[in-house]
């Protein structure tokens, strides 16, 4: 008998590990963005609450690299990322925040409860910003250069040991 | 036991911990278009794109709000005269191929087209061979 009716049997094998391997990696499930690299795109967004300033893409091209927050005064981790983005504030950090999908009322209330690290707020309520900028959940944070490009995304709520990564890619846009 | 069933009952009622929003849909996440061929387009384009927020399933089967937004600006663009494939093209310069469902021939893909093609081959060669040995 020839070693090549064992062949089939390897191969099987071969496909098996391969499949069995696969699950045990842990899955992806980010989605990143393809805007990484592009002009931010053309948007005006109204307040998301009283007191606070909305944004457009024009606040982007000022020169300063800034952080563009993408939260939600509903969203669990916004929460636990509040002190991180106090401490990026601390560190003479612009951040703009774009509130999806949010009541007023909510989002004074979010402030009041865990702080306002923001220099403007915009309301989008149809999620047209996130969509426009490859955002695919909240939170997610973005860079952005001093003329209004894209320069890197974080996906999910900011840990302590991402701020120093954050503050390198705003002196990287600078 | 009441009590018990009360509480039971409750539990399974409680809102999800990971809450969303509380926000009216978006003007066309379940407003069709007017126009039936337009209708019929984006309903075609939104079967095949996928929902970010709740993976493995078209936007068009989703009742997550992201998926609602993401039928509305479907919507209003094929309304406003774009062709459904511009619209994937809009989305995937976004998220990539991972936002589509509509199998594409690429740099990546072409193995799972051609792999299957080069099987049959295989197989009907194995077997034409074996044939004409069975008959000589």
């Amino acid at each position: 008998m020839s070693w090549k009716v064992w062949l089939p049997l390897f191969l099987f094998a071969g496909f098996l590990g391969l499949a069995a391997y696969q699950l045990t990696q842990p899955k992806d499930d980010f989605v990143e963005s393809r805007m990484v690299g592009e002009a931010l795109p053309y948007f005006d967004l109204p307040p998301a609450t009283g007191g606070v300033e909305g944004a457009a893409t024009t606040d982007f091209q000022d020169g300063t690299p800034k952080l563009l927050n993408i939260w939600a005064s509903w969203c669990l981790p916004c929460i636990a990322e509040a002190p991180q983005l106090e401490r990026l504030k601390e560190a003479g950090v612009p951040i703009v925040g774009i509130a999806i999908r949010d009541r007023p009322e909510d989002v004074a209330q979010f402030l009041a409860r865990h702080g306002n690290p923001y220099s403007r707020i915009a309301r989008d309520d149809l999620s047209e910003v996130q969509l426009a900028i490859g955002s695919s959940g909240v939170p997610e944070t973005f860079v952005i250069d001093g003329r209004g490009y894209i320069r890197y995304q974080h996906i999910g709520d900011i840990r302590e040991d991402d701020v120093a990564t954050l503050l390198g890619e705003l002196e990287a846009a600078r | 036991m009441m009590r018990f069933i009360f509480v039971a009952l409750a539990l399974l009622f409680a809102p999800p911990l990971a809450a969303q929003d509380t926000m009216p849909p978006a003007p066309f996440a379940y407003r069709q278009l007017d126009d039936p061929a337009q209708e019929a387009a984006a309903q075609e384009l939104m079967e095949t794109l996928r929902c970010l927020k709740c993976q493995s399933q078209s936007i068009a089967d989703s009742d997550a709000p992201m998926a609602g937004d993401m039928r509305h600006q479907v919507r209003i663009r094929i309304a406003a005269g774009e062709a459904p494939e511009d619209v994937r093209a809009w989305l995937t310069s976004r998220y990539g191929d991972y936002v589509s469902y509509k199998p594409e021939v690429s740099a990546v893909t072409w193995p799972l087209f051609a792999i299957p093609g080069l099987l049959i081959i295989l197989a009907g060669a194995v077997l034409f061979g074996r044939l004409r040995k069975r008959s000589a």
